[in-house]
């Protein structure tokens, strides 16, 4: 995984809340065997009609948000499947960073692994932000190390993180070299308990 | 004796392999169950670094997300074909023991770890797939797990997990003749909303919850993910225990009454305290239909679709009617389905085609619509056949399948085409889920049986 300390980027507005893993990448995009190239499907029934054509009234499709990096998101953002499909989607897709009021946990543990940072921020925040990206063009600089976020207001936003999840992030660590420097206390584990 | 403690405490301590501050605790994992989409590329990933499958002992596999229903012998898709075979060379490879789709083990992932007796109260259960809270109907702390931590099983045969908040959801009173626990875990996801769960694990109890049998406490925590929560569970009692009686991966004899001792110890202790509780009255709950696009939004059958000016969220609603082509204020009665699919980890075992039996004997389907049953796995097909159900279902105008996820997703033939409407008793009614364009009513086997005999929602309750 690629270490991450700060992102400067883009925003691409998506304001609808529940957004689950079936809309982020339909099944049929599921049979492939690699983890790369799933960002051409991203978000596919939105973006394209039946024929594949663009469809100019959903927002993602206009030039504006061309080198958008950062999604901001209504709550629950990637409810349903597990699948790992989605943040890989979202990743080719070149988002860094999500921004929404609450994600569903498997999504959140899923993209964290994929080196996408997610950031829970209060819905008055998001809706702020939102009318902003839709009205205009706007630019964040998030800042990982210090938990910032700067929308260019003048002021700086702070959020929250769990640790483990942003040392990860920061040091784009391998986690299961990580546990396995811990094979001794696994093997204990299995001889005294199972 | 000490402070009385939940299930989830219970089983959590027994599991943590290590801890340290700041981090979530690294826990060990007793079952990992692994299908065709979502493990490929963690196998590659072992590849790469040269990586070893830790405990090959404690994996099981199978195919059911793609498996053709129709005719196994010809598999339609070729990429579908590849990401089967693939599964089997990785099974091979590192030495998993693997259920094909000619196996007789092979089914849905959630129906067969029960059927096989892997499942068992107080494992922790892992799989690459949000579903797999339907194992806590054993007691089981069970959750589906993205492709990266399918690796990191794989590989250490633990999880970086942070310690889950509990909830109680309780429930009140005992449910009213013909509602079922499909209905019941429908209404509590309308109630409380596709997030009460989120951060949490649901431990279910109350008198309605001990009367199910076990195959209708799966339906349950089965939907636990739709209510946002990764795990479901509902303690062990004796139900449990002669459940798993006789099945092939628990112990036998003597060694079974110590294991079951075991597990009815696991028990919340009366007195425990959780993080929340939530409650509903199971008298109040009657069948239930969704009506929108997500699990949530669903009304039982006296009811109708939401008015756009008595809801919060008029725009997600709006939207979501559009998309299902409803009106708003619309009676559920009303509603007219093309499909009906019966089937997927949440309704597929014996009983509940049993159940959808009952209500189709001896009537026909109704000629504009398109039904089909696809049992959980290879054995609960032979079990309907040899009771003859197949029969019933074949008589009154029903497609009998092969086990498999199916219409559940159509990642296989089974699509319903877009604009298609059916009555389905799966889990999931998001846009497009049983094919572009397709709408989901989700409801119980009964409800879905009677909606294909009728062609459009009744009340079974009142239904012969
Ligand atoms: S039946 Fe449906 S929900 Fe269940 S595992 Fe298969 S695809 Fe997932």
């Amino acid at each position: 995984m690629e270490a991450m300390k700060q992102h400067k980027g883009i925003v691409y507005p998506l304001n609808r809340s529940n957004v689950d893993t079936d809309q982020i990448i339909p099944k049929q995009f599921l049979k492939r065997i690699e983890r790369t190239g799933f960002g051409q499907f991203l978000f596919y029934h939105w973006r394209f009609d039946d024929d594949g054509n663009k469809r100019e009234d959903f927002a993602m499709n206009d030039p504006k948000y061309d080198d958008a990096s950062i999604l901001i998101a209504g709550e629950n953002f990637g409810c349903g499947s597990s699948r790992e499909h989605a943040p890989w989607s979202l990743a080719d897709y070149g988002f860094k960073v999500i921004i929404a009021p609450s994600f569903a946990d498997i999504f959140y543990n899923n993209s964290l692994k994929n080196g996408i940072l997610l950031i829970e921020v209060e819905q008055s925040k998001v809706n702020e932000w939102m009318e902003k990206a839709e009205n205009g063009t706007l630019e964040l600089d998030v800042n990982l190390e210090a938990k910032t976020i700067d929308d260019g207001s003048g002021e700086l936003f702070t959020f929250d993180i769990p640790e483990y999840h942003r040392q990860n992030l920061l040091n784009g660590w391998d986690e299961i070299a990580l546990t396995l420097q811990l094979e001794d206390k696994i093997s204990n584990y299995e001889q005294t308990t199972l | 004796m000490g402070k009385p403690k939940t299930i989830i405490e219970k089983v959590w301590e027994k599991k943590v392999v290590h801890e340290e501050a700041g981090k979530p605790d690294l826990i060990y994992i007793d079952l990992h169950l692994v299908h065709e989409v979502t493990s490929p590329q963690a196998f590659e990933g072992l590849r790469l670094k040269g990586r070893k499958v830790r405990r090959p002992d404690l994996t099981f596999a199978t195919v059911d997300h793609n498996v053709p229903t129709k005719n196994r012998e010809q598999i339609n898709d070729p990429i579908s074909k590849i990401q089967m075979e693939t599964l089997a060379k990785n099974c091979e490879e590192f030495n998993i023991p693997l259920a094909d789709m000619f196996h007789p083990d092979q089914g849905i992932v959630h129906v067969i770890g029960p059927q096989l007796g892997l499942t068992q109260p107080g494992k922790t259960i892992v799989c690459g797939d949000s579903h797999t809270s339907t194992h806590g109907a054993f007691g089981a702390i069970a959750f589906g797990i993205g492709t990266s931590e399918v690796e990191h099983v794989l590989a250490t045969q633990t999880l970086w997990q942070n310690k889950p908040k509990t909830l109680n959801l309780h429930v009140e009173g005992d449910l009213g003749p013909g509602v079922t626990a499909k209905d019941l875990i429908l209404a509590i996801i309308a109630k409380y909303g596709v997030k009460m769960g989120t951060g949490y694990i649901i431990e279910y109890t109350g008198d309605a919850i001990r009367n199910m049998s076990m195959e209708e406490r799966m339906t349950v925590c089965n939907m636990s993910i739709e209510a946002g929560a990764r795990a479901g569970l509902i303690s062990p009692d004796e139900k449990t225990v002669e459940y798993l009686r006789g099945k092939r991966h628990v112990p036998e004899g003597e060694a079974f009454e110590k294991a079951a001792a075991e597990w009815l110890a696991l028990a919340t202790d009366e007195g425990a305290e959780y993080d929340k509780v939530l409650t509903i009255d199971a008298a109040e709950v009657e069948p239930q239909v969704t009506w929108g696009t997500n699990p949530g939004m669903g009304a039982p059958i006296s009811g109708s679709t939401p008015s756009l000016t008595e809801v919060d969220n008029k725009e997600d609603v709006r939207l979501a009617l559009e998309y299902m082509g409803l009106e708003e204020s619309q009676p559920i009665t009303s509603i007219e389905i093309d499909h009906v699919f019966i089937g997927s980890c949440t309704n597929s075992r014996l009983s509940d085609l049993r159940k959808a039996a009952q209500i189709v004997k001896g009537k026909k389907v109704k000629d504009t619509v398109r039904a089909i049953v696809v049992p959980g796995s290879f054995y609960v097909k032979m079990k309907a056949e040899e009771e003859g159900i197949d029969k019933v279902f074949k008589d009154a105008g029903f497609e009998w399948r092969d086990a498999g996820c199916s219409m559940c997703l159509a990642m296989n033939d089974d699509v319903v085409p877009p604009g298609g409407r059916c009555a389905s008793t799966s889990n999931r009614n998001f846009e497009g889920r049983q094919g572009n364009g397709a709408r989901t009513h989700l409801v119980s086997p009964e409800m879905a049986a009677a909606a294909a005999i009728e062609g459009h929602f009744v009340d079974v309750r009142t239904y012969n």
